[in-house]
């Protein structure tokens, strides 16, 4: 478990994680939201006790986690930046860190087997490319088999096939009992694997909810509706907590209400139908809705 | 539209309270295969990071061949060393270690890199995240560092030693011996100096954290400044005999001051002294800054 607590941390002028309060529960994958500069790596540092929080708390399994007994039972975490030492090979880039919690080369063997290293395990990291990097550092977070663990960004430079791993190994690990926080900008990605989510924008908590009532409360699905009779079909479907919009041509955007009970409406009144298709909103969708006024680098923006 | 879309506020009273999941698994902690972190622990992933590196071994080679090289080529060259009351044995030996000045660089190398290295590639992350106690990190780099640096320079001095005590006599020069006054103390000390001026290059490295910064500044101590120190007015140079390179100097014998000169073991502990101010700075930027 993690819990967070009024975390606030600057540097010099700009204020990166502001007032941050959360808490990830254990047993689900916890999907880690917000656009570029939201806060979300900052916030994972301080998780790991790399950077030091200004003020508030983060508390790693109920404990102060730079005080913690066993640090690598506790905590497992990749940071987005690379972490490891381009002139070790990437079993002794492993085998380092395993020391220093008494960990037995077999079982340095078998993530590296597990992060699909195998055949490079002997090769200088320098030498990696991002994906192989990448998952350098998800072996690396592994390696303790820790309570929790911490994945920032993990299926950047991934191939599917990567992608994939990934998927399952965050689920698995949940499944274990395990607290699992993930970041992703891959909005689709995170669709697939995460049940609870947490968005941040501009260093502060915006949201922290299911998947399922973030993308229900976050964008109105609405149906599509295609008639000649706009202007009929529209009146009759008016009511309270249904929006029909008319955008000049012979398509309605409705929302509060469903495809049957339109088409039964339309029907009933003798009104010609040619499309009805009901719109989903998607997580992607539901995420620029929510961030869209949080974000701190819009890409191409205008001078 | 829900409430929900209320970016850069604070969450908003209408968002539905954080769903806090379906009672999942209630934790029975998970396996681990990770046990407690402890001194010698971390003292052992330390050595695996120094023994796997290439350039502790290239440095150390390097170092190796410049004190013993440079020893056997002073002894082999110019008039034969004869010991009299103006020329101890002791200074003789002194003269075949000047190798040690330039070993010095090569392996202050190898200090500033302990850190700087893991700053520059970033390992310093993975380094104390796992370690979030971090001194234990430091104390443990000077460890495995003394437990490399001290046996090396130790075989170096007395390789150095031996090669050229056998060339000078072979030249018709005086036999220099062990135990001839001095001479132990010089040859032990020129090891003893060579890994304390490591560590200094280590808390370096911790300190200024990137390895340019780190290497210049120990170039600028160890080789720079006495060599522009010597050259200033007598006057200005009363400070000469306790710079780093000075007072350690003395305890091997290559001091370069005219100045009083401090006591062998005097000098040695100012340069100790310099030793462990700089490794307790970068204890405490270590402990109190973000990494």
């Amino acid at each position: 478990m993690i819990e967070i607590d009024g975390l606030t941390k600057r540097y010099g002028d700009k204020t990166a994680v502001d007032g941050l309060s959360f808490v990830v529960q254990p047993g689900v994958v916890t999907g880690f939201l917000g656009p570029n500069g939201a806060g979300k790596s900052t916030t994972m540092r301080m998780i790991a006790g790399l950077d030091r929080p200004d003020s508030g708390t983060v508390r790693v399994n109920g404990k102060h986690y730079p005080h913690a007994a066993a640090p690598m039972a506790e905590l497992g975490i990749l940071l987005d930046a690379r972490s490891v030492h381009p002139g070790l090979s990437a079993r002794n880039n492993l085998l380092a860190l395993a020391r220093t919690a008494g960990i037995s080369r077999r079982r340095v063997d078998e993530v590296i087997e597990l992060a699909g290293l195998a055949e490079v395990a002997g090769t200088r990291a320098g030498g990696f490319s991002l994906g192989m990097g990448q998952r350098l550092g998800v072996a690396a977070a592994l390696l303790g088999q820790p309570q929790t663990v911490v994945l920032d960004e993990p299926v950047n430079g991934l191939d599917p096939d990567g992608v994939r791993w990934i998927r399952e190994l965050l689920k698995s690990l949940a499944a274990e009992g395990r607290t699992v926080l993930v970041s992703s900008h891959l909005m689709s990605e995170m669709a697939q694997t995460a049940t609870q989510l947490v968005v941040l924008g501009r260093g502060k908590l915006i949201t922290e909810a299911s998947v399922e009532d973030f993308v229900n409360h976050a964008t109105t699905s609405a149906v599509l509706v295609r008639t000649p009779e706009t202007v009929r079909l529209g009146q009759l479907l008016a009511a309270p907590g249904i929006t029909v919009i008319n955008d000049g041509t012979d398509l309605l955007r409705v929302s509060g209400t469903t495809a049957a009970q339109i088409g039964t409406a339309a029907w009933q009144a003798h009104l010609p139908v040619y499309e009805l298709t009901p719109t989903h909103a998607s997580l992607e969708e539901a995420f620029m809705q929510v961030t869209k006024d949080s974000i701190d680098y819009h890409a191409g923006a205008t001078r | 539209m829900s409430a929900i879309t209320r970016p850069g506020l604070a969450p908003s009273p209408s968002i539905p309270s954080p769903v806090i999941p379906s009672p999942v698994i209630p934790s029975p902690a998970p396996a681990t295969v990770a046990g407690p972190v402890s001194q010698v622990r971390v003292v052992r992933a330390e050595w695996t990071k120094l023994r796997a590196l290439r350039s502790t071994w290239w440095c150390g080679l390097t170092a190796a061949v410049l004190i013993v090289g440079l020893g056997a080529a002073i002894a082999g060259s110019g008039t034969p060393y004869h010991v009299t009351p103006g020329n101890t044995a002791a200074m003789g030996i002194s003269s075949a270690l000047l190798g040690v000045l330039f070993a010095q660089l090569v392996l202050g190398v190898v200090g500033v890199l302990s850190f700087s290295g893991e700053y520059g590639t970033g390992m310093i992350r993975a380094t104390l995240a796992v370690v979030p106690s971090r001194l234990p990190v430091l104390w443990a780099k000077v460890i495995v560092l003394v437990g490399l640096v001290l046996p090396v320079t130790v075989l170096c001095a007395f390789a150095d030693f031996f090669t050229a005590a056998a060339i000078e006599s072979s030249r018709g020069g005086s036999a220099i011996s062990l135990t001839d006054p001095g001479v132990l103390r010089t040859v032990a000390g020129a090891s003893l100096y060579l890994t304390v001026v490591v560590i200094i290059g280590l808390a370096l490295g911790a300190l200024l954290r990137k390895t340019a910064a780190g290497l210049s500044a120990f170039a600028a101590v160890f080789f720079v400044l006495p060599i522009v120190v010597n050259a200033l007015p007598h006057n200005l140079t009363g400070f000469a005999p306790y710079l780093p390179s000075n007072a350690g100097g003395e305890l091997w014998g290559l001091s370069m001051t005219s100045a009083h000169a401090l006591s062998p073991w005097t000098g040695f502990a100012v340069l100790c002294g310099y030793a462990v101010v700089l490794t307790a700075a970068a204890a405490w930027r270590l402990r109190h800054r973000d990494a």
